[in-house]
């Protein structure tokens, strides 16, 4: 184009150009389009595999169970209905159950973020004798697999007691399993579900935040842990609610520490009852309509609204803070 | 005397002790629910624990026994830990290639590209604790799926996997990629931290590197492989680390149902803790082989 010059005018029809380009602009605008056509199928693919489950749990939850059967029918139901809810909700207890995960995750959350911001700051910013070896430890705290130390966890607070003062009281260890201490107690010590992660995290972050804004401070003449609550804390802000996120979430749906700590039966805890509907349901069916058991798919169809509960809280948490979520990952994964 | 000096001193060891004062909660969970555990649990591997209401917990030694067993005698732990590790490699691998792809994509300039990465971080938070197993465990659906895969002959999956196995490549290759499309599901749901990370890192590469490996005239395969790639490397380690140690604790993975079943249905507490034992092994030696595969790799771009 350039060594010949050819008159381009710019109302040229495309057919025009291509031809003075000879042939090159079509084939740019080929190559362009199909890589675009390519990516925009390939993303649609995989975005879809993620949300088709969820999607297919939505229709079928609100399906009769006729419906199921039905093979005219396949995505949307026939007849609408929301039974399928109201005896979800009356399996899971619903009320109770879910009172009681969203107090627990809220405790441990706020434990845990609570603990493992001051150990973050801490490997941030001071110095102290052995801080590489414990700082290896949190690395070990992520490391183990939480069901390495699980029976002798389990144990531990199933025989409670603390240094024998308990086989004083009362005259033997107590049993604290079954209730909500051990999550209390793990969570304040920073030991609940990844919190060597959380640590791991807030300290990159501490360690991106200048030091001269302390050294301030201190000049100031503020203490050390008035410097932490009124300087760094504010400067902290976006690790500390994605860390909190974090923890609810996986608090919410954990079913480990859950399975662990509370006896399984007749937990009112929100997880605990979704991964024991098969079984509730096929007993309220026995005793109520006399059936020996539900067919499949209507205790697959039970579950998918068991599951579309127990999610919807964290869907529209994930909706209204995603930002929060995704940039805390993204900026630690790149320090150090 | 030098009072500076003294001076000095105190506020070094004050600022120390400030510093254990802040990790002080981390430090007591660690010692009391993470040592104390382990190491009662390493006791324990060496023993048989018998509970009851009396005499409280009990152990009689058995020295390696619960070892030998898991090794020798357990009809099923070795065929479920070789399965294990041999899903584990491929699955990590495909998880980062296929996060590595996906990073590369979403790193391009288009219109709803942030609902796309929002997308794909969705089943970091939905696939985790009891959504993860409640569709597998269920040995109702399982026994449905058979039953659609017998009625239904037109899988596309298994209409695949036997146009393949016509073209002569060996079974056992074949097998591996059968088992990875089929569980382009899980790996996807796998993905959603990866590819953060991932894309984070291809967003701190300055448009001024590409610009000027144009300039040399390099192609667009050359320049990923000479720019990005090496870029990116040291992030390799980081996704590689993070999707093992994903990948042990999922409560899906076989082992972890066997450690589970052994402990609380079984009650055989002592070989549950072998089991573990034996399980944390495997996953620290995998994570340090991958370490200094990938550490090797990344070391000759330097």
């Amino acid at each position: 184009m350039t060594s010949k010059p050819i008159a381009v005018r710019k109302h040229d029809s495309f057919l025009v150009r291509n031809r003075k380009s000879g042939g090159m602009l079509l084939r740019q605008v080929i190559r362009k389009k199909s890589g675009v056509l390519l990516r925009t199928l390939m993303l649609f693919g995989l975005c879809f595999l993620i949300l088709q489950p969820i999607l297919d749990k939505i229709s079928v939850s609100f399906m009769m169970e006729k419906d199921l059967y039905d093979t005219t029918i396949i995505v949307v139901p026939r007849n609408l209905t929301t039974e399928n809810y109201e005896l979800a909700a009356q399996l899971l207890n619903l009320n109770t159950s879910l009172l009681n995960t969203a107090l627990i995750s809220l405790a441990t959350a706020l434990l845990q973020i609570i603990a493992t911001t001051l150990a973050g700051y801490g490997f941030a910013r001071f110095d102290f004798p052995f801080k590489r070896f414990w700082f290896a430890c949190v690395i070990l705290v992520i490391i183990v697999p939480p069901q390495t130390i699980s029976s002798s966890l389990y144990l531990h607070f199933r025989y409670f007691d603390v240094l024998g003062i308990f086989t004083r009281l009362t005259g033997g260890p107590i049993n604290i399993k079954g209730s909500a201490l051990p999550y209390l107690m793990l969570s304040a010590t920073a030991m609940g579900l990844k919190n060597g992660l959380y640590i791991f995290m807030v300290r990159q972050y501490f360690k991106s935040i200048p030091q001269s804004l302390e050294e301030a401070a201190y000049v100031d003449g503020a203490s050390t842990l008035s410097t932490f609550i009124r300087v760094m804390l504010p400067q902290a802000v976006p690790i500390l609610v994605s860390c909190f996120l974090f923890a609810f979430v996986w608090q919410w749906t954990d079913v480990f520490y859950t399975r662990l700590f509370l006896p399984t039966a007749n937990t009112m805890y929100l997880s605990v009852r979704l991964s024991g509907l098969a079984e509730s349901l096929r007993t309220y069916v026995s005793t109520r309509l006399g059936v020996s058991s539900p067919s499949v798919g209507y205790i697959m169809q039970m579950i998918s609204t068991g599951v579309l509960i127990m999610i919807a809280p964290l869907l529209v948490l994930y909706l209204f803070a995603q930002r929060w979520f995704i940039e805390s990952i993204s900026s630690t994964g790149l320090k150090d | 005397m030098s009072i500076i000096k003294k001076r000095q001193i105190t506020i070094r060891s004050r600022r120390a002790l400030s510093g254990y004062l802040f990790i002080a909660p981390f430090l007591f969970g660690f010692l009391v629910f993470m040592v104390r555990p382990m190491i009662q649990s390493m006791i324990m591997s060496f023993h048989n624990v018998t509970l009851s209401a009396q005499t409280g917990i009990t152990h009689t030694p058995v020295g390696w026994g619960n070892y030998l067993y898991a090794f020798t005698i357990d009809p099923e732990f070795n065929q479920l830990l070789v399965d294990e590790i041999v899903r584990m490699v491929t699955h990590s691998l495909a998880t980062m290639v296929l996060a590595f792809m996906i990073a590369l994509l979403l790193n391009q300039r288009f219109k709803g590209r942030g609902l796309a990465r929002a997308i794909f971080f969705l089943p970091v938070i939905l696939s985790s604790g009891v959504l993860v197993g409640i569709e597998t465990n269920n040995s109702l659906i399982i026994g449905m799926k058979e039953l659609i895969a017998e009625s239904n002959n037109m899988n596309f999956g298994t209409t695949l996997f036997n146009l393949l196995s016509t073209t002569g490549i060996g079974t056992q290759t074949l097998e591996v990629v059968y088992d990875l499309l089929s569980s382009v599901y899980d790996i996807v749901m796998a993905a959603g931290i990866q590819i953060v990370i991932f894309l984070s890192g291809l967003q701190t590469i300055p448009r001024s590197m590409y610009e000027a490996a144009e300039m040399e005239g390099t192609s667009a395969w050359e320049s990923f492989w000479m720019v990005t790639f090496p870029i990116i490397s040291p992030l390799l380690i980081v996704n590689m680390i993070y999707t093992i140690i994903d990948f042990f604790m999922k409560t899906d993975n076989l082992i972890m149902e066997k450690i589970h079943e052994e402990m609380f249905i079984n009650l055989k507490y002592g070989y549950s803790s072998a089991l573990s034992w034996i399980y944390f092994a495997v996953a620290i030696a995998l994570i340090g082989i991958s370490w200094f595969i990938i550490h090797m790799g990344v070391k000759r771009y330097d």
